[in-house]
């Protein structure tokens, strides 16, 4: 039983993600995209980082993989993804999850802590926190504005599927606290399962004790249950 | 078989934010240049041999369903020439 954090040319969170899922306990480890998914995968990681250069678009190239192949029909048998950053919008980019993450508002690469509000902690990914609560995590990248249709944005909102929105220091969700212009605020969504997440921020990076906030740690330890 | 060039052109569905083609417009502007709106667009051109232009069409409309466009966000456009 092994979560395969799988590395694509051009990852660069997959180390990082490997130690995070170590220091909660969980037996992690790093998957070249060539080898394909080890027979004992309990669980995926599509960590962030430039795969395939960002080339055509962030995630693009990664999403038509064939490891992607063995990853949607893992998700389909219920082991839990998740994709965070770069790995979210591969997971958008093939469809495990709704929407698509674009260049950013502003336009530039954005490097800076922001605060979530958990707007669903009946999932793996945040029953460690309360509906509402607020966390801190980093985020970094310069493709995270979250587009999709006003109907499927309905939907999922609907279906409860928005995990986490940008909001400021007391919640609010605002235009100001919005770092990329994601529509509605939307930050991390569920996939048709609630086995399957993507979200922007970097969770892996606000779990090791030593670097400081450890709020992270509630997602990642999805694949501790 | 014939040799075409089919030419796929992806651009963002109106009402989708293009802060780069903003961002380009605002530089021209500073240039001294007047516009009024400024659109970006991807042009691919798809060196291919195929049956007739129609099945060349067909063939440029499906690379652009399945890589070259998100449908998320993304319209379309095939066109077709003989090499």
């Amino acid at each position: 039983m092994t979560v395969a954090v799988v590395q694509f040319g051009g990852s660069n969170c997959d180390r990082d993600t490997v130690r995070a899922l170590a220091h909660l306990g969980v037996d992690a480890e790093l998957v070249w995209h060539e080898d394909g998914l080890p027979d004992d995968t309990s669980g995926v990681v599509l960590p962030g980082g430039f795969s395939y250069g960002d080339y055509l678009r962030a995630g693009a190239m990664a999403a038509r993989s064939p490891i992607v192949d063995e990853v949607r029909d893992a998700a389909d048998a219920g082991t839990p993804v998740l994709g965070i950053c770069n790995g979210a919008q591969i997971g958008c980019e093939s469809s495990l999850t709704p929407g698509a993450f674009t260049t950013n508002e502003s336009a530039r690469f954005q490097c800076e802590r922001v605060t979530l509000r958990v707007e669903n902690a009946d999932t793996p990914w945040t029953d460690h926190f309360e509906e509402g609560e607020l966390v801190e995590f980093p985020i970094a990248h310069g493709e995270g504005r979250y587009e999709i249709d006003d109907d499927r944005l309905d939907e999922l909102e609907a279906e409860d599927r928005v995990l986490f929105r940008y909001c400021d220091e007391d919640g609010e969700v605002t235009s100001e606290a919005n770092p990329n212009g994601s529509k509605h605020s939307v930050a991390g969504v569920l996939g048709e399962r609630d086995s399957v997440a993507v979200l922007m921020p970097h969770p892996e990076r606000v779990t090791l004790p030593d670097i400081g906030h450890t709020d992270g740690q509630g997602v990642l330890r999805a694949f501790s249950e | 078989m014939t040799a075409y060039t089919a030419t796929v052109e992806v651009r963002l569905k109106h009402g989708v934010l293009d802060p780069e083609a903003e961002t380009t417009g605002r530089a021209l502007e500073r240039l001294g240049f007047e516009l009024e709106d400024l659109r970006a667009a991807d042009r691919f051109e798809v060196d291919l041999e195929a049956d007739s232009a129609d099945d060349a069409a067909e063939r440029a409309g499906e690379m652009a369903e399945r890589l070259l466009a998100n449908p998320t966000i993304h319209d379309y456009e095939v066109s077709v020439e003989e090499r």
